[in-house]
């Protein structure tokens, strides 16, 4: 497909991309042809909420000259572009959205594409819907006194609407337990199989023989009901899948090769070769394992390896793949292709961890396979009793299989799927998606949280240390030179001005030149101000401020900056919180001991090691597992990765690096770590509901079983206990969206009643607030 | 009862078109953008048609 992008069409960008934003190429060839010339782009804007959001996005589509047509997908929170392969400007695109306030993400395809199982799915819940309806229709009439003829071409009626019916709309539960018999398990599939079946045919030999009670309402009903719930879990699960993969690549999904001649092509990534001279302009990924051939910026390694300090990018030096290229272009040589770098390495040790794993079994399986054989028991039972009891096998079957029609599971086969909607819901509207839909129930059973530090506790961003204590005058002046460079520390010092409110000012300055790797150059009248590193701003070098940026006028320091990282905003909340829950935080990083340790002490974190390799984070999980414990994984690198999958939940921020994204089971879009808290809550919350809803279809056979077992539950009782048990459990279900999960916890929660912890809460809310 | 001749063929086709209705809107694209649309119904610069894509 690299064809697409022809070498006179290519121009390597100009200006320097900000950070994570996809290049021309990488955007094109994520565009689909449509016709007319035309190609459609995808865009995923997790932020769109409102109908106002609509508007605002698509009038500023319209405004842009290259965009043909654009529609907002509120529902799935995509921008559906058409434009043309010569005109196409991603960037103004992306730019103006970024503009607007939200977080754009290329929507590469993989988490697009028609969902024939849901259609599938809702045909056959449409049909079994409209046969439900008309057989009931017919099914009162009968209910309400029909007698002889009537009643006998109603159930023929009935039967020639419910036999294609079931045949078409049972398909869905008729494979899958047909799979689970012959592989000689029993899953909650083959007693809804059996219980629509048996009653169809029951219903089918009543009629025949003129019978006075058939079931067709009740398995074309059953089935309905069951429908709603697998749609549900579906759209649950693909939204889930679909979200994450297509909050877009943040690792280049191809690279720009320089050849002998000095021209420059773009190729996939699979066609990248150890060897190959790569281009790699700065606010871009390295797309493998390579030594740096030129360049004079820096490499950002945090999403790679959890180091919080940029490295310069001297000639000789290796990075891996994920770093990111600051400052300057790079010339990279890659030493391995991507199937052998660093990216691939993590995902195959994430593999590992995965196998290493004991399987998880979803609570409904769990359930299905308790149910499902006590069902089945208490038929055989009946039919056992009736035999030896009257000696009529007529009726000792008609009974039996009205116990299978009352037990079942179709409060079950609902109680699930519709909790986990609801929490889902509720966790989307806060800004947190699940990528797996099994990740609620694993998050609601940790009682330990590890943290990574460079990305996931700290922003990744620096700011300037003690603000406050710098000579405003200088600092404005040196923020006002520091606009000319996109380096971390020169948006800090940005950054910092705004904060004091000392708005830095577009001077005048005669040049202004960023030295990439050194620092940035300004002149005026004269006079060479300077902002940078010690060695190249000041004349003489001073040895103990080696790490600090200084800010000079012809060669003189006016002052010293010092960074520090940034923790991200709801963290020491969070942390409080989780001490609180007893969940006994610790902090494994990639980073340097000490500032592992820096971060930790402010945090307020006891255990916290630095130094770490992917391997080592693994380690301490698989540790916490074999002590007992359930552990929650939360972090964003690359490296990262491997532990995210190793740990039994994990929660990634949405700036976390792709697999660490895809390896999670949550992430989170906002900027605050408070969507750990909320995650926690609203999962602990769903499984209370989920075993709320166990224990209201529980109470349900309890009741009707004996009912049902002694023989009178005629069509009629069968009609109402089913749907009086499904609606009880969906409502039940709706109660998640009353409780209120906010910073200031407004319910009395057991841990609130405690006066030692209701003093720590104030404290969290005050801070909060 | 000879009524019912009548009135069960008009009651399954009622259900029937009914059937037909849901299963064309849900072809022509009508759930894609639920949330979407309820909003455009209110704006007066949207165009009235669910989008096909």
């Amino acid at each position: 497909m690299s064809c697409c992008v022809s070498k006179e069409a290519y121009q390597p960008p100009e200006t320097e991309m900000p950070e994570g934003y996809p290049t021309r190429d990488e955007v094109l060839f994520a565009s689909t042809n449509v016709g007319d010339g035309l190609v459609e782009t995808h865009i995923f804007v997790p932020g769109m909420h409102c109908g106002g959001c609509l508007a605002a996005v698509e009038k500023a589509m319209a405004a842009i000259p290259c965009v043909k047509h654009a529609r907002v997908n509120l529902s799935s929170k995509r921008l559906v572009l058409h434009w043309t392969r010569q005109d196409a400007n991603p960037r103004a695109v992306l730019d103006a959205l970024t503009n607007l306030g939200y977080q754009a993400h290329l929507d590469d395809g993989s988490g697009a594409g028609k969902d024939k199982t849901l259609s599938r799915l809702l045909f056959s819940l449409a049909v079994a819907g409209f046969a439900a309806a008309n057989v009931m229709l017919l099914s009162v009439s009968i209910w309400s006194g029909a007698e002889g003829a009537t009643r006998d071409m109603f159930h023929w009626i009935s039967a020639l609407i419910a036999i294609p019916a079931v045949a078409y709309a049972g398909q869905p539960f008729f494979r899958p337990a047909f799979r689970a018999l012959r592989g000689g398990h029993l899953t909650m599939d083959v007693p809804i199989s059996l219980a629509v079946l048996l009653a169809l045919g029951m219903s089918l030999y009543e009629t025949s023989i003129q019978g006075e009670n058939a079931y067709f309402d009740a398995s074309i009903t059953l089935l309905f009901f069951l429908l709603i719930g697998r749609v549900l879990d579906h759209v649950m699960r693909e939204r889930a899948r679909g979200a994450v993969a297509s909050l877009g690549r943040m690792a280049p999904s191809g690279a720009t090769v320089i050849s002998d001649d000095g021209s420059r092509d773009w190729v996939p990534l699979d066609a990248v070769a150890p060897g190959m001279n790569l281009f790699v302009a700065p606010g871009q990924y390295l797309p493998v394992d390579g030594v740096v051939v030129a360049g004079g910026g820096e490499v950002d390694c945090a999403i790679a390896t959890g180091e919080s300090d940029p490295v310069p990018a001297a000639p000789g030096k290796s990075f891996p793949a994920g770093a990111l290229a600051i400052g300057a272009p790079i010339v990279l040589r890659a030493t391995r292709s991507a199937r052998q770098s660093f990216l691939a390495e993590m995902v195959s040790m994430l593999e590992a961890a995965e196998s290493a794993k004991p399987a998880f079994r979803r609570l409904s399986d769990r359930a299905a396979a308790i149910y499902a054989p006590m069902v089945h028991l208490a038929a055989l039972l009946t039919f056992i009793g009736w035999v030896v009891a009257t000696g009529d096998w007529h009726r000792a079957v008609y009974t039996a299989i009205a116990v299978l029609i009352i037990t079942c599971p179709c409060a079950l086969g609902l109680a699930v799927p519709i909790v986990q909607v609801v929490a889902a819901g509720r966790l989307a509207r806060n800004g947190i998606l699940l990528s797996d839909g099994a990740a609620l129930e694993k998050l609601a059973q940790t009682d330990r949280v590890l943290f990574d530090k460079t990305g996931t506790l700290t922003t990744g961003h620096p700011t300037i240390r003690d603000g406050v204590n710098h000579n405003p005058k200088i600092l404005r002046l040196a923020g006002s030179v520091a606009l000319a460079s996109r380096h971390p520390y020169s948006r800090a010092l940005v950054t910092a001005c705004e904060g004091l409110n000392l708005a830095p000012a577009q001077e005048s300055w005669d040049s202004l030149r960023e030295e990439p790797g050194k620092g940035v150059e300004a002149i005026r009248d004269g006079v060479c101000y300077r902002l940078g590193k010690a060695s190249w701003a000041l004349k003489e070098t001073v040895v103990e401020c080696q790490d600090r940026v200084v800010f000079s006028r012809d060669g003189k320091a006016l002052d010293f900056y010092s960074f520090e990282e940034t923790v991200r905003e709801g963290a020491p909340e969070t942390v409080t919180w989780l001490q609180a829950q007893g969940f006994s935080p610790e902090l494994v990083s990639g980073d340097s001991a000490a500032k592992v340790r820096m971060i930790a002490d402010s945090l307020g974190i006891s255990v916290a090691q630095g130094d770490m390799s992917p391997a080592d984070k693994i380690a301490r999980i698989q540790s916490l597992q074999a002590s007992g414990h359930r552990v929650l994984m939360v972090g964003d690198g690359i490296n990262d990765a491997p532990a995210l999958n190793a740990a039994d939940a994990s929660i990634a921020p949405s700036t976390a690096s792709d697999v660490g994204r895809r390896a999670s089971g949550f992430v989170f879009l906002s900027n605050s770590l408070d969507a750990v808290r909320m995650a926690i809550a609203v999962s602990r919350q769903a499984r209370t509901l989920i075993y709320q809803n166990f224990g209201l279809a529980i109470v349900y056979n309890l009741v009707a079983v004996p009912i049902a077992v002694a023989g009178f539950a005629t069509p009629l009782v069968a009609a109402i206990a089913m749907s009086g048990s499904s609606c009880v459990v969906i409502a039940n279900a709706m109660r998640l969206n009353l409780i209120s999960f906010s910073g200031k916890p407004q319910r009395k929660t057991a841990w609130q009643k405690n006066p030692l912890k209701r003093r720590m809460s104030a404290k969290i809310a005050g801070e909060v607030g | 009862m000879s009524i019912l001749v009548i009135l069960i063929p008009v009651a399954l086709g009622l259900g029937l078109i009914g059937l037909l209705a849901f299963l064309w809107s849900l072809k022509s694209g009508q759930y894609k953008d639920l949330d979407g649309d309820a909003w455009r119904a209110l704006n007066d610069e949207s165009d009235e048609k669910p989008s096909r894509r």
